[in-house]
């Protein structure tokens, strides 16, 4: 408990922080008062059908778009400036083996969330295949340095998905700092599975303070390393919009299966 | 959350591929193992006789060249120009390039990706592979159509013109060879690209005898164009394929999602690779209107891409209202669905030619249309001993007849396979193993 509450400040910091890019226009800048907008040569009332309904309208509802804009910049200058180099300097000290026993340990972290909202969404077969990944990994495997359990089916389920499953929409579009694409109800089953995960770990283990935070930036840099995705590196003036539609898509699946 | 990213990265992966398996919800084909038919008992065994299924699926893992996984390719980025870039495309201001280099003086090929591809898309990173393989320092560069070519190093802003492109190239290399000349070793240069980038490199290596700064000794064009308004009309066809027209494209995605659900569900790993991608195509198997489609909206992408990219950087009022300013921050809203909406042959009539009539008024479309051509410069082919052709019979971005230009025109200089529809063989051993071997003797 004591370490959540340690956690707080920062994350009220970083909530400052964020609200401080909030309330860009999305609008483009408009000519001077009593100049009127000169056509293009393609004009939208002229190229577009008037009944097409697009996908923007139908499948997302993004309000906050303003301040998801300005978070998804910052996020391209985090990962430029923080992440990735981290990631490369973690890359270069670190023996390939070992990279991939770290990855295969917080992967058998990530079972456990896997785990619990398995069973919150009463999926057998998902509580049978996890459970038995995470008793093998745990114990053979070295406490999840090695996948021994390769061959058990992995799903990986967390709380905003267990929330979908039970019918909750997604509430509009957000772009997390640093972690990127989610929504509202998405940011909430982080929040929750981070919680839940933190829990378990106070109780069962005994860190100190800089372990914990070892592990966390850990995390953070194994996860990074494993996401080839670069902002502004799709090629496609219009990536914003293209993420924002893929992602909903993506966890509309995700909830689904 | 950042594994979700991950997940991301697969669906945009997925995403084109599985667009074909729209509509057999409706109308289940029990055509079973036609779409994979056995391996063929010629030589050339590249196993996709469908010219569409080739160009969607590629060269399966078990038929393609052994290829180092691993080679030191490095990204890096350089200045083109000393310009401002439009605020809204503030993160293109640099060109976004790779090298691998070899320990040793070792000759150097420059590759040149395709229409709306980047330099570290799959087709570059695989050919790089095979060169570094075979003892070449490789240079990647991005199609001059890509968002960050046009943005960095493009002069006019204005892509797709054959002579112009070649000059923006060519300074391109130019640049970076300045930067590298200094680390490495280099005994002779070559050229190759795909596509729109084996237009390109004919064009680049034209302008080379002129130039005389890297003298290619070889130079090799994969699946090129020939006359670049005939594919340019094929791929915007292509997209009629969508029941109702591209205005369904909403519904026709929404299907799509619908299909990749199903077969998303089915898959009990998360290990969504190449065989996932394959047993999705069996278990649904597409027909070739479905398949055209997904070609058809692939393309689609890149000149909505690429006219928008330029129309915010000539300000020209093709699709954005010339007084309408966009900011770092600005939606692109309704100006992405007019883009969308928008084909190539649109962006040549009501923007590329209207560019070229600026500056030369007495120019006609007849004209202009010709002059994007290999015709053009069919002389200099017919004679260019050092220009060689790699190409297949059933290229979907030819018109019926124009694969003959090449054999008419290059001679034993053009190696034609029998299939693989565009660049679907390019990762095919047979494939790379004439690709290095043309500049290897």
């Amino acid at each position: 408990m004591s370490t959540a509450n340690q956690k707080r400040p920062a994350t009220l910091m970083l909530l400052i922080a964020v609200l401080a890019f909030g309330g860009c226009s999305t609008k483009p800048v408009m000519p001077p008062d009593g100049e009127a907008v000169i056509p293009p040569d393609f004009p939208a009332d002229r190229v577009l059908g008037k009944d097409v309904k697009y996908l923007s309208d139908t499948l997302i509802s993004d309000p906050l778009e303003g301040f998801n804009r300005s978070i998804y910049r910052f996020n391209y200058r985090f990962d430029k400036y923080v992440f990735l180099p981290a990631v490369r300097g973690y890359q270069a000290v670190t023996p390939d083996v070992v990279e991939t026993g770290i990855h295969n340990f917080f992967r058998n972290i990530q079972d456990v969330t896997t785990l619990i909202n398995s069973i919150l969404q009463l999926d057998f077969d998902k509580t049978m295949h996890t459970t038995t990944r995470l008793m093998v990994n745990s114990t053979i495997g070295l406490a999840g340095f090695i996948n021994v359990a390769r061959d058990v089916p992995r799903s990986d389920e967390d709380f905003g998905q267990t929330l979908g499953h039970w019918g909750v929409g997604t509430g509009p579009f957000l772009m997390l700092p640093v972690l990127g694409p989610s929504n509202v109800r998405d940011g909430i089953g982080t929040g929750v599975d981070w919680y839940a995960l933190s829990e378990i770990r106070d109780r069962t283990t005994d860190l100190e303070t800089w372990q914990e935070l070892t592990w966390d930036i850990l995390k953070a840099v194994d996860l990074r390393a494993h996401v080839a995705f670069r902002y502004y590196e799709t090629g496609s003036p219009f990536e914003y919009e293209w993420v924002r539609l893929l992602y909903t898509t993506k966890r509309k699946l995700d909830v689904e299966r | 959350m950042l594994s979700v990213r991950k997940g991301l990265h697969t669906v945009l992966l997925l995403f084109l591929v599985v667009i074909a398996l729209i509509g057999c919800s409706t109308t289940p084909k029990p055509k079973g193992a036609e779409a994979f038919p056995p391996v063929s008992s010629e030589s050339y065994d590249y196993p996709f006789d469908n010219a569409y299924l080739a160009t969607v699926l590629g060269t399966p893992e078990k038929y393609r060249a052994e290829l180092p996984k691993e080679i030191p390719l490095k990204k890096s980025k350089i200045k083109i120009f000393d310009r401002d870039v439009p605020d809204a495309l503030w993160y293109d201001q640099e060109l976004r390039y790779s090298y691998a280099l070899q320990k040793q003086a070792a000759p150097l090929v420059f590759l040149i990706a395709g229409t709306g591809a980047s330099y570290d898309g799959g087709k570059n990173t695989n050919m790089a592979r095979a060169f570094y393989k075979a003892g070449f320092h490789v240079v990647s560069i991005s199609s001059p159509t890509y968002m960050n070519f046009i943005v960095s190093s493009s002069k006019s802003g204005v892509p797709g013109d054959a002579f112009e492109d070649a000059e923006d190239i060519y300074r391109v290399m130019e640049t970076i060879w300045g930067k590298l000349k200094k680390k490495i070793e280099v005994t002779d240069f070559y050229v190759t690209g795909y596509s729109l980038g084996g237009f390109n490199t004919a064009f680049v290596t034209y302008l080379d005898e002129k130039r005389q700064v890297f003298n290619f000794r070889k130079a090799l064009l994969i699946n090129p164009p020939v006359r670049l308004y005939s594919s340019i009309s094929l791929l915007d066809r292509m997209l009629e394929n969508i029941p109702g027209g591209v205005d369904n494209f909403p519904l026709f995605y929404n299907k799509l999602v619908a299909e990749i659900g199903r077969v998303y569900k089915r898959a009990d790993q998360l290990n969504m690779g190449e065989e996932f991608i394959y047993q999705a195509f069996k278990a649904v198997n597409p027909d070739n209107e479905e398949l055209a489609a997904l070609i058809g909206v692939s393309f689609r992408i890149s000149s909505a891409n690429m006219a928008f990219t330029s129309d915010l950087m000539t300000d020209a009022g093709y699709i954005k209202p010339k007084n309408m300013h966009f900011t770092k921050n600005t939606s692109a809203g309704i100006f992405g669905h007019v883009a969308n909406s928008l084909g190539f042959t649109d962006y040549f009539h009501a923007y590329f030619y209207p560019y070229h009539k600026a500056q030369d008024p007495g120019l006609s479309r007849a004209e202009l249309i010709d002059r994007m051509s290999l015709s053009t410069i069919e002389d200099y082919l017919r004679t260019a001993e050092k220009i060689e052709v790699m190409h297949n019979q059933n290229d979907l971005i030819l018109e019926p007849g124009e694969i003959d230009f090449f054999p008419r025109v290059f001679g034993d200089r053009a190696k034609i396979y029998p299939r693989g529809g565009h660049c679907g063989n390019m990762d095919y051993r047979d494939n790379v193993a004439h690709m290095v071997n043309v500049f290897r003797h």
